[in-house]
């Protein structure tokens, strides 16, 4: 196109658009991070196999018995590791990821680009919402073949969807880490917060089976609540929902306040 | 925009895009807030220390880049454009330093800019690079784009430019077109060749400012140099070989600057 056209075709009217359309920019984008998480396997592989490691050590060898209430010890095991790994795509994802594009100073070059920020966390939600998907979904049908759990479709997907949605909270706390920790502490930063606050909240071994201190102190671990959702799915929670829900939108609030901080105290380093 | 490190250029390229905020003043582009989307869209930015993904290839970032933008060039012309054809398919974390300069130049472009802000983009490009950097500026400028860059090379400014302002620790010394610049400046280089060395004593007291004497060679810079060559022959000065030129980019910058901190 030359110059001369296009001045013709402003001056006539609408012929150009002023900006390019937001969807297209969406989907390019989020296309751009799943595939850019694909090619490092440190993230893809982990993402995907660690909680069916996890579920084959701690899950497997009991997923025949009985809780105290009926429900399927196995069932109730593949909840917890779901809730797991739900909330580690959504910790790693974003902590490591926000703090590996500050290292590498991806952001300065986006911030002078037309995508809004908006678009930009977008597509990262999309991302991570597509990783954490793939991750249960593989999780899922391994328990099924190879552990004989037995669920309704329906079990399954409303506790697909309960985790999906409820995510939110683990967002914050990955952009949390990603605006405080550089990308060399950002991966050792995630693993400390995570595994503990996964373990403590009774996602790897039932909190029954847990130290009494532990037990204390579960009820205020957002992970306990986000347990809850998946719990919930299969019958076994152990509070009502709007308590949980109560729980994580506070939570969220905190990260999110810790992340806007940070990001601002750079902010205003980094730009002046 | 021409000036040495620390001159303010990035500072300056900052506050234009709306990615610093002034303490005073405002900047607009296109009539618009520079951070307004559709003044984003009419921009193509080089950012000195500015990253990409590294496992996407070249072609893949360019194809994100084009979707910010609501007119994009074709993917394969921008990277054409840049230099990078034989690099297209290769992931960016693969590319030489030159070769990642040329791929921030094709994501510069590949929106089809109206302007272009390009902030000191040859920096460790090779003499390839730059030749063909050069040549797509060229073309982009003859095509009606306005081109905005920073450089502290002189000859580049003098080679690319039509309207160069000189800028130090935040303020604009000059602003002028390179022949003007010239003009403004004390404008005359002489150069001799003496047929027996010559002491710096020698040239003592001349309208000029001695800038080097080495053995046979000597180089003057002067406003007067008719006046300057009548007395180095009334003085007796063996001149074999002579040239008069008007003094280059470098000088002149010199000068002014120079000029700058003496009525500072």
């Amino acid at each position: 196109m030359s110059a001369d056209a296009r001045g013709a075709t402003t001056a006539a009217g609408p012929a150009r658009r002023a900006v390019a359309p937001l969807g297209r920019m969406l989907l390019t984008q989020a296309r751009s991070e799943i595939r850019t998480r694909w090619r490092i396997p440190a993230f893809s592989v982990t993402i995907v196999a660690l909680p069916v490691l996890f579920f084959t050590f701690f899950g497997l060898p009991y997923v025949k018995q009985t809780l105290p209430n009926g429900t399927n010890l196995g069932a109730y095991l593949v909840a917890s590791f779901a809730a797991y790994s739900v909330g580690s795509v959504m910790v790693f994802g974003f902590g490591i990821g926000v703090s590996t594009e500050r290292g590498l100073k991806v952001d300065v070059l986006m911030r002078a680009t037309p995508l809004p920020p908006l678009i930009a966390i977008l597509a990262k939600i999309i991302n991570a919402l597509a990783y954490a998907l793939l991750s249960l979904v593989v999780l899922i049908v391994y328990a099924v073949i190879v552990g004989g759990v037995r669920q309704d479709l329906v079990v399954w997907a409303d506790m697909v969807a309960r985790l999906l949605a409820g995510s939110v909270p683990f967002i914050a706390l990955g952009f949390a880490i990603g605006y405080t920790c550089g990308p060399n502490v950002a991966p050792a930063a995630a693993n400390l917060v995570y595994l503990p606050l996964s373990f403590a909240s009774g996602l790897f071994l039932p909190l029954s089976q847990l130290p009494g201190f532990v037990r204390a102190v579960a009820p205020y671990l957002p992970a306990y609540h986000y347990g809850q959702l998946a719990w919930s799915a299969v019958g076994a929670a152990t509070e009502p929902m709007p308590v949980a829900l109560a729980w994580l939108a506070g939570y969220t609030a905190l990260f999110l306040a810790i992340a806007f901080r940070a990001y601002r105290r750079e902010e205003s380093r980094k730009f002046g | 925009m021409l000036g040495p490190n620390g001159a303010g250029k990035t500072t300056s390229i900052g506050l234009m895009l709306g990615l610093r905020q002034p303490t005073a003043g405002q900047a607009r582009l296109f009539g618009l807030p520079p951070t307004d989307r559709r003044a984003r869209s009419r921009c193509g930015v080089m950012l000195q220390e500015s990253g990409t993904t590294s496992v996407l290839t070249v072609r893949e970032i360019v194809d994100v880049f084009r979707a910010y933008y609501p007119a994009p060039l074709p993917g394969e012309r921008a990277i054409a454009m840049a230099g990078l054809g034989a690099q297209a398919g290769a992931r960016v974390g693969t590319l030489s330093g030159g070769q990642r300069q040329r791929l921030y130049f094709a994501l510069a472009i590949c929106g089809d800019p109206d302007v272009l802000f390009l902030d000191e983009p040859t920096v460790g490009m090779d003499v390839e690079a730059r030749r063909a950097f050069v040549t797509s500026v060229q073309t982009l400028a003859a095509g009606g784009k306005t081109i905005v860059f920073t450089s502290h090379y002189l000859r580049e400014a003098e080679e690319l430019a039509r309207r160069i302002i000189v800028i130090d620790r935040g303020r604009v010394i000059a602003d002028a077109s390179p022949q003007e610049l010239k003009g403004a400046v004390p404008g005359k280089k002489i150069t001799l060749v003496t047929a027996r060395p010559l002491a710096r004593e020698a040239l003592a007291g001349l309208p000029a400012r001695v800038l080097d004497v080495t053995g046979e060679r000597a180089s003057l810079l002067s406003n007067e140099p008719a006046a300057v060559l009548r007395e180095l022959f009334r003085r007796g000065v063996d001149v074999v070989d002579l040239e008069v030129t008007g003094a280059d980019l470098e000088e002149a910058f010199l000068a002014l600057t120079r000029r700058e901190e003496a009525g500072a």
